[in-house]
């Protein structure tokens, strides 16, 4: 740091605080629109739901004890971020990247259950293009599967910057900002196990 | 290797596309000749294009909006002069495909390419400066808007000479959007363009909501805001709330066309009308995104130039509120003829009704401004003039088509055509100019002329009258919209007349450049000095000198009151330096945000012409490059205190010799001087 730049120490670290706190209020804001976005696909799925075109149902379609393991792994990861976070106010690194590494793979799980899913379906001449239903079912699930994928890509970035940087007030805001999204993604979830699966159960 | 891309897709054997393509070519090739003529690359790079600062990136946007209007004037004289002569056996001089193009685009661009990046610009311009801020909440984010809206409105250029553009409408409703009725990539340029420019429109929203919300100078209540920002802040709302559908919607008929899903298909389960209800939950708020900030421009030049107070500022704040809620309330106006129950058509109709109410309060607010003030007939307070005059009758045959059983009669004619002309020409357009004309002094520290800007609104007003009046009368005579060719004489006189009003508004459009010119020759003589051009400056943006310096504001005014600066004033503060000067922080200059629009331009014609190598490159580009911005910690550097003041000294130095240094025509003070880069 030059002279110059530490006379302005303490007008620095408030800038800082300052747009920590803008950040993570513009990042709540682009949550809300995310949130339009899928209440659009979740609309968009309730006009096609029944839109079988003599393909397929959801009750014929849908292995429920599967989508409820899928679910659980979410759930659970969610829990494990939520405790990255505890570590990260306790400025335990290692422990952060430990939780951040159990979620990774908890995320990552979850996708592989979700493609395999996908493929087996496909597989089966039951692909998007079959009907209306499954055209909104794939998209509604795979944007979700398409979140939580960019999530995963989020925390290993994280994790890198973790070890490079340490848990430093720039990191702490992005970790911050990161496990907003995660525990989005979990909420949505549960409105697609809900609205998709059970209901499509039902 | 290129998917469908090949040399068969470049025109060569249709002249009208090729001269156009010459023409645009030519210009870009003497534009970057001049550039390289006079040096500027290293100037244009370090100083334009990798700017995060509010005010240049303000001035981009409305340049391209300026680039973008006359190419969608140049569709709307095609159209105006095929109608004019494609009658009986004259089947004019453009083809019905090449014509279908032309009403495509011409309403893409002027929506997405001319009136937003327009209005955005102007926001970006006024916004900080209102609320006495030193940038946006997010520059970096704000440079992506921008290079994502300029590189989106390239690819929109490029299919121009490189395949063709959507034959579709500016709507692109399907199924004629879905692939079976449009199999080329028209449709797919017109997907793509609009995709990339919503998402840099959504990325506005999120970026000045919160600049709004967080950035207010001290002692700035929300009720204390000046009127251009209130209608800014509700606009972010609607954009906010409004383009993740558009993008829902765009990529659902992507999906459609790329992996042959079934949402908006004839077939297997497919509903087209959830398109049309999709498009306009989002299409129609977006006219309340266009207009508000138009709104907030003419209530601040009301102000101004009739040195009184806003009459009604805490009524004219709830219209503007009611205007942004109801505005979600009222799509289904815009398809009476799907054939919902007539309970359902009430609904809507009624809604769409009692939407004119807030709007007509807000009438009434500017009138009674005007009341008992000092009208000055500057050219910004003719444009609010023949606004609130043009606007208001273009309000009421909006009522008109409220009624959903006029609605049956006038569906898909020419008086829809006339009615949203009407609106969004003196309702959007007219308020941009006005708002052009108002800040122009404080942006480049010199006026526009005159002159030549009341020449060119005369031409445009009558020239608008001309050109619509008579599509009204067009629609009573039963003429659908989108017609190249027609057989009905009754009809041609009425496209006669409509043709000469084209031609008014291009002499128009051709006396603004001529303004332009004139100004930036004549600048030395308009200098403004003071800071305060219109001398009733009444918000904070007339407080700093013009063309304000980078950081704005060297220190942070205190706001007491609405119209802080006339506070000032009153107060006899307004000369007054401030004591001491501090170091002030700002945001560094990047490329990223250039390169992101670069990246996204090939992404989009990857994805375009079926080229996956391509669209993964660019994609993956944007990918890594935001993965590099995220990681890069500390952005931003401090004008040292030393530096403020000399800046500042030079400011306040006697009138006359002031501001001369340094100050050419295209370079705000302060720029150039990136003064010890110094990381903190």
């Amino acid at each position: 740091m030059t002279t110059t730049a530490l006379s302005h120490d303490a007008s620095s670290v408030h800038q800082h605080a300052e747009s920590v706190n803008n950040a993570v209020f513009g990042f709540w804001i682009y949550i809300m629109s995310d949130c339009i976005l899928f209440a659009i696909l979740f609309a968009t799925f309730g006009v096609m739901q029944h839109n079988y075109a003599g393909g397929p149902s959801g009750k014929e379609l849908f292995d429920l004890p599967y989508v409820f393991a899928e679910t659980l792994l979410l759930l659970t990861s969610s829990v494990t971020y939520g405790l990255a976070v505890l570590a990260m106010n306790r400025k335990n690194k290692s422990r952060v990247l430990g939780w951040l590494l159990l979620t990774f793979l908890f995320g990552l799980s979850f996708i592989g259950m979700e493609v395999s899913e996908f493929q087996r379906m496909i597989l089966a001449g039951n692909g998007p293009e079959r009907s209306g239903f499954l055209s909104a079912f794939f998209t509604l699930v795979g944007t979700h599967g398409l979140h939580v994928s960019f999530g995963l890509i989020g925390m290993l970035v994280m994790m890198v910057q973790v070890m490079r940087k340490g848990l430093s007030i720039p990191v702490q805001s992005r970790l911050i900002r990161l496990s907003m999204f995660w525990h989005f993604l979990d909420i949505v979830w549960i409105g697609v196990f809900t609205v998709v699966y059970l209901m499509g159960v039902m | 290797m290129f998917g469908k891309l090949s040399l068969s897709a470049i025109p060569f054997h249709v002249p009208i596309i090729m001269g156009s393509v010459g023409v645009v070519l030519l210009s870009a090739a003497l534009i970057l000749a001049l550039i390289t003529y006079y040096g500027k690359w290293h100037y244009l790079w370090h100083e334009w294009l990798t700017s995060v600062d509010h005010k240049r990136i303000g001035v981009m946007y409305i340049i391209l909006a300026l680039v973008m209007l006359l190419r969608g004037f140049s569709d709307a004289i095609l159209m105006r002069s095929q109608q004019a002569v494609a009658l009986g056996a004259d089947h004019g001089f453009l083809p019905p495909g090449h014509y279908d193009q032309i009403f495509s685009a011409h309403g893409t661009i002027m929506i997405f390419f001319m009136a937003m990046p327009f209005l955005v610009g102007l926001m970006n311009v006024v916004v900080p400066l209102q609320i006495g801020a030193r940038d946006v909440a997010f520059p970096f984010m704000n440079a992506v808007s921008l290079w994502l809206t300029v590189f989106s409105a390239g690819l929109v250029m490029v299919s121009l000479g490189v395949g063709n553009f959507s034959h579709a409408g500016w709507t692109g409703y399907p199924p004629l959007s879905g692939l079976h009725y449009s199999p080329g990539t028209g449709v797919d340029y017109w997907i793509w363009g609009i995709q990339l420019s919503g998402l840099g429109s959504l990325m506005t929203g999120i970026n000045f909501l919160v600049t709004i919300l967080r950035l207010r100078a001290p002692g700035m209540t929300l009720m204390r805001m000046p009127i251009f920002t209130w209608t800014a802040l509700c606009t972010n709302v609607l954009m906010i709330l409004a383009f993740p559908v558009l993008t829902v919607t765009l990529a659902l008929l992507a999906l459609d066309r790329y992996l042959g899903m079934h949402f908006f298909t004839n077939a297997l389960g497919g509903n087209m009308m959830m398109y049309l209800n999709l498009f306009w939950i989002w299409g129609h708020p977006e006219v309340y995104i266009l207009v508000l900030p138009a709104f907030g421009v003419f209530s601040e030049v009301v102000a101004t130039l009739c040195g009184k107070r806003l009459f009604g500022y805490t009524s004219m704040i709830w219209a503007t509120i009611a205007i942004t809620v109801l505005s979600f309330t009222v799509w289904l106006h815009h398809f009476f003829t799907m054939g919902s129950s007539a309970d359902v058509n009430a609904f809507f109709g009624i809604m769409t009704m009692i939407i004119a109410v807030p709007t007509g309060v807000k009438v009434f607010n500017w009138l009674f401004t005007m009341y008992q003030g000092r009208v000055r007939f500057d050219t910004p307070m003719l444009w609010t003039l023949a606004f609130m005059v043009t606007f208001v009758l273009g309000g009421m045959t909006g009522v008109m088509l409220a009624i959903p059983g006029a609605d049956y009669v006038l569906h898909n004619t020419e008086f829809l055509v006339a009615h949203f002309h009407n609106m969004l020409i003196p309702g959007a357009l007219f308020g941009y100019f006005a708002g052009y004309a108002f800040w122009f002094p404080k942006v480049f520290g010199f006026a526009l002329n005159e002159k030549w800007g009341k020449r060119a609104f005369w031409m445009w007003v009558s020239g608008f009258y001309l050109a619509f009046m008579p599509l009204y009368v067009l629609g009573f005579l039963g003429m659908p919209r989108r017609l190249e060719y027609y057989t009905n004489p009754a009809w041609h006189p009425w496209l006669e007349i409509a043709a000469v009003g084209a031609a008014f508004i291009l002499i128009g459009i051709v006396f603004q450049i001529i303004q332009l010119g004139v100004s930036i020759r004549a600048r030395e003589t308009t200098r403004d000095l003071s800071g305060d051009y219109w001398q009733d400056g009444r918000t904070l943006e007339w407080s700093t000198s013009s063309p304000p310096p980078l950081y704005n504001f060297a220190q942070i005014p205190v706001v007491g009151s609405r119209d802080a600066f006339m506070r000032i004033k009153e107060n006899g503060s307004a000369a007054q330096r401030p004591v001491e000067f501090h170091a002030i922080h700002m945001p560094s200059n990047t490329p990223a945000g250039f390169v992101i629009g670069v990246l996204a331009f090939i992404a989009g014609f990857g994805l375009i012409w079926h080229i996956w190598w391509l669209a993964a490159i660019g994609t993956l580009g944007i990918l890594a490059t935001i993965i590099a911005r995220a990681s890069h910690d500390n952005t931003g550097y401090f004008i040292p205190a030393e530096a403020v003041q000399a800046t500042e000294a030079r400011r306040t130095r006697a009138p006359g010799e002031a501001g001369r240094a340094g100050l050419n025509v295209f370079k705000l003070p302060g720029h150039a001087a990136h003064v010890q880069q110094g990381q903190s």
